[in-house]
């Protein structure tokens, strides 16, 4: 936890984006997770996503379930409405709300408890709906609130701060997300800013369920030996198969690529997304190549790392249900009534 | 052998045929004709929990005094499932008849000599008329029919009417039904005196009625509310409430330019997904709602706690069954009152509307949206499986197109530039109830929802006196929406009657017509049924006006009658619990039985005194 609260005071150099908002405008309240808590770099790598996405703050929904990661949204972009539900019942809110109004920025923060156990059901049916939202699984293999326990993301052979070892097979979220048909599926590090960026502004500009995994460790019960989700071991075994940068859709192509295959994926909203292959003859666009590839990094004791399948359908939960163009939430009421003539003339049909 | 005697518009026929067959259809298009003919008569569809095969049963009666509560009394039976002969020819009453098809002679064991066997060749009949199979099976219906409306008199025209304009956009059909329908009638006239003594003469009492289910006419309330997101998960009974809503909707919602939908329907993976996504959606600011029976509120307690507590609006259609558990998926209860008012973990209590018949569910589904945005929580609409899915007579339904939705406390973009600081949950006008901001709105109307501690200001705590402001301010907001619930129907003898009736959603019409009975017998009493809760004065005046309450209900554990315990000061000892729980839906003998031990008994207790 962060004791000392940030001076209001602003730098007269300090950056500012297309909105004429700084870095700290996307800011919230004061994390209490533990120092050098994962999550906190991911609410900074957040922050930085929405800055550079010049992104209105009170456009962002920003959605969680139960546990540590779940306390972040309080910590990013204060002017945005949060909601805090149930644990592992994020996706239907986020459905839900979605299905309200489709023109806000969906962000959904959960951890590898909330996700992949009590709220797999969610996920899985989140992805089917293909909800047009970022949805970020800050993963790191044990449940903290709690003090500790393995979750089901950690690995077989995973020894808990206690001494304890996991003997339970781990579900790999992204393999469920890439067999589940998830249009936007992702992997990243807590500590890898560099990376993380680019896939969370991909993942904010893309339409339908962008879905992140983040290796995010715990400091205080699973930083230690032996645990397949510390900062040292993500720092050694994580691989990464492509690199992203992504271009949003009004500013010039200026990143220079020195190696490598590079491979364009033009979004609905018509940002640029461009892959530079790191492994030999992987293609972000091929799901059952992607899944292969992911399952021989893994078997090498690997975590593969970027952005690892894109695919633009355009075609979200409003697409597949064939709603209006704006939000639910805006028709007046005189378009959803059908008034008393037509009550008379439908009861015509019950004599 | 002695006949029933003349029983002119007064008589109940119960139909057992084999689930899967096509009777559904035969046996509605029966009903409507008899609704037609202007007689008040009620239908209840008795069926498994299957979809082919197993016994199924639909029952019409018919009451010239409007009485339209089941009978469990059948003059005639309609015997068209070998599976089920011993049962249907055992109940039909003494004197009675029972209809079958001779094409198979009955087992001598089955036969009684106080009944009229009537037999009729159907299968025989339908093979000898009909080449394809299916027909053969589907016409057999229609040809029950045909002898039904020779034996009970009734007007071949309508009947003939109706199918003309059910199969007027496939005119074979037409042509098959009118050959059903005249066999059976040919038969019926050839072979027996015609009418028999139940018959049926036309009546000028359903004028200005529809034939409608509870769960259509729930689904139009949706619909006019304004309701733009359901969100469900598939079940019995609640399952039409939106096979309903999404009809309607795609007759009034479709943009006439686009193709567009002006709703959003999700089918959700299981029932607290459906609770999530009303819930999302209502903090979204749309009128949201999920239908579904008592197993479906089980488990969407933990969310209706989320939402009682942070405050999101949110409708809950409660079309109940007979529980505990899975239960009996196809028969009626009233299992689910204290769960409803009480849903979820720690304190709650939740607003909730009792409707008797679908033209209140149309009404209080309505209402349901509007108490759920004016007070800002989950609002319950319990109706049951009777209601929901059988059809019913009722007053044609009427709307007033001065209404607008009631949508509570929501600052606009404006309102929250105007306010000096937004808190979500702080009491500003002392009515205990906050305003609330939509996301996207407004920067400053920003907020944090969360389902754990928070003060009043909506930031999170641990802190005692800041969590019980918040949660005493909630109870008072619940309590304060008793005064806003439909009132009671209250009915009431001259100079007012010692003995008080309580009763509860489809539980009114067995008790009206007992009352009329009790009456009869020298028996007064008052009548008060519950529409909503919590409960006003009105249900507390009406306790303490009446020295013995008999509360009439559906369920084994006396539910009402505990939550009058609970939430009023009438002594226990005044309230003396009436139930049935079998799965039927209520008839007068069920009240009867109730009520008539402790009127009698209490009668003697006077007559002894007086000797003594």
């Amino acid at each position: 936890m962060t004791y000392i609260t940030k001076p209001v005071a602003r730098h007269p150099k300090m950056r500012h984006n297309a909105l004429g908002l700084e870095p700290r405008d996307y800011e919230g309240s004061m994390s209490t997770l533990c120092a050098g808590c994962g999550h906190d770099s991911v609410t900074a790598a957040l922050v930085q996503a929405f800055f550079e996405m010049d992104v209105e703050p009170h456009r962002v929904v920003k959605l969680s379930g139960i546990g540590c990661s779940s306390k972040t949204p309080a910590y990013f972009v204060k002017e945005a409405h949060g909601f805090n539900a149930v644990h592992g019942r994020m996706p239907s809110i986020a459905a839900g709300a979605n299905a309200a109004n489709r023109d806000l920025l969906y962000v959904g923060i959960s951890g590898d408890g909330d996700s992949l156990s009590i709220g797999l059901g969610q996920l899985c049916h989140a992805i089917r709906r293909n909800i047009d939202m970022l949805y970020l699984l800050e993963n790191n293999g044990v449940y903290g609130l709690t003090k500790g326990q393995f979750s089901a993301s950690a690995d077989v052979g995973s020894v808990s701060k206690k001494g304890e070892v996991n003997r339970n097979g781990p579900i790999d979220p992204v393999s469920v997300a890439l067999a589940l048909g998830a249009t936007f599926v992702a992997r990243s590090f807590s500590g890898d800013k560099k990376q993380l960026v680019p896939i969370l502004k991909a993942g904010l500009a893309h339409s339908g369920f962008a879905f992140v995994d983040i290796i995010s460790p715990c400091v205080t019960f699973n930083d230690h030996e032996g645990s397949t989700k510390s900062y040292a071991h993500t720092r050694t075994h994580m691989y990464e198969v492509v690199e992203t940068d992504f271009v949003p859709l009004r500013r010039e192509i200026t990143a220079e690529y020195g190696h490598g295959d590079v491979h364009a994926v033009t979004m609905h909203d018509g940002s640029v997304v461009h892959f530079r292959k790191v492994a030999e003859d992987y293609d972000p666009t091929d799901r059952g190549a992607a899944l292969e590839h992911i399952a021989d990094v893994r078997k090498r004791g690997e975590v593969p790392t970027g952005l690892l399948y894109l695919e633009e359908t355009g075609e979200d939960m409003h697409g597949f249900e064939n709603t209006v163009e704006g939000p639910l939430v805006e028709l007046p009421y005189e378009d959803l009534c059908p008034g008393s003539g037509a009550l008379a003339e439908l009861q015509k049909e019950w004599w | 052998m002695a006949h029933i005697g003349d029983r002119l518009n007064d008589f109940a026929v119960r139909i057992g045929t084999v689930n899967g067959t096509g009777s559904a259809s035969a046996n509605s298009l029966l009903l409507q004709a008899l609704f037609r003919m202007g007689l008040p008569v009620s239908g209840k569809n008795v069926f498994p929990s299957n979809i082919q095969g197993l016994p199924t049963w639909y029952e019409i009666r018919v009451n010239k005094d409007g009485y339209t509560a089941r009978s469990p009394v059948f003059q005639l039976t309609v015997a068209m499932n070998p599976q089920s002969y011993a049962r249907d020819i055992e109940e039909v009453e003494s004197g009675g008849w029972v209809l079958y098809d001779s094409t198979k002679e009955l087992d001598e064991s089955l036969l009684r000599d106080d009944v009229t066997f009537l037999g009729i060749p159907l299968a025989q009949m339908c093979a000898e008329r009909f080449r394809r199979a299916r027909e053969r099976t589907l016409m057999k219906n229609i040809g029950y029919v045909g002898a039904l409306v020779a034996l009970l008199d009734i007007e071949m025209d309508v009947v003939q009417g109706m199918i003309e304009e059910k199969f007027s956009a496939k005119k074979n059909l037409i042509e098959s039904n009118f050959t059903a329908i005249r066999m059976g009638y040919d038969w019926a006239r050839e072979q027996w005196e015609c009418p028999l003594p139940i018959r049926v003469k036309r009546m000028d009492a359903t004028k200005d009625r529809v034939m409608v289910t509870g769960n259509a006419a729930t689904a139009l309330g949706c619909v006019y509310a304004g309701a733009t997101v359901g969100a469900w998960y598939p079940i019995t009974p609640a399952t039409s409430v939106m096979d309903g809503f999404k009809e309607w909707c795609r007759r009034f919602r479709v943009d006439p330019d686009t193709g567009k939908h002006r709703y959003c329907i999700l089918q959700a993976e299981d029932e607290l997904a459906a609770a999530g996504m009303v819930i999302g959606a209502g903090w979204a600011g749309a009128r949201a709602f999920t239908p579904t029976a008592g197993p479906g509120i089980s488990l969407m307690s933990e969310f209706i706690g989320l939402a009682y507590y942070a405050e999101v609006p949110s409708v809950f259609i409660d079309v109940q069954r007979t529980g505990p558990s899975t239960g009996m998926p196809t028969r009626t209860q009233q299992g689910d009152l204290m769960l409803v008012v009480y849903a979820s973990h720690g304190d709650t209590r939740h607003i909730a509307l009792f409707p008797a018949n679908p033209k209140e569910c149309f009404e209080f589904a309505v209402a349901a949206f509007d108490l759920a945005e004016r007070f800002q929580t989950p609002v319950f609409m319990v109706s049951d499986l009777d209601i929901g899915m059988n059809d019913w007579m009722v007053p044609r339904l009427e709307w007033n197109d001065a209404y607008r939705p009631d949508r509570g406390k929501v600052l606009s973009a404006r309102e929250i530039e105007e306010v000096k600081s937004f808190h979500r949950y702080l009491d500003v006008d002392g009515d205990a109830i906050p305003y609330r901001t939509l996301p996207g709105v407004h920067p400053k109307g920003a907020y944090f929802t969360r389902g754990s501690g928070h003060d009043k200001y909506g930031g999170y705590t641990e802190d005692s006196d800041a969590y019980v402001e918040v949660v005493d301010r909630i109870a008072r907001k619940i309590q304060s929406a008793a005064e806003h619930m439909p009132a009671p129907e209250v009915h009431a003898v001259e100079g007012g009657a010692r003995h008080g009736i309580v009763s509860i959603g489809g539980a009114h019409w067995a008790v009206l017509e007992a009352r009329d009975t009790l009456l009869a017998d020298g028996v007064p009493t008052d009548y008060l049924r519950v529409r909503g809760f919590p409960f006003g004065e009105a249900v507390r005046e009406f306790l303490d006006a009446h020295d013995v309450i008999f509360v009439v209900e559906q369920n084994r554990d006396a539910q009402l009658r505990t939550l009058l315990a609970i939430e009023t000061e009438c002594p226990k000892s005044k309230l003396v619990s009436v139930r049935y729980y079998g799965g039927q839906p209520l008839s007068k003998e069920h009240v009867l039985d109730g009520i008539r031990p402790h009127v009698s008994r209490r009668k003697s207790a006077v007559a002894e005194a007086a000797i003594r």
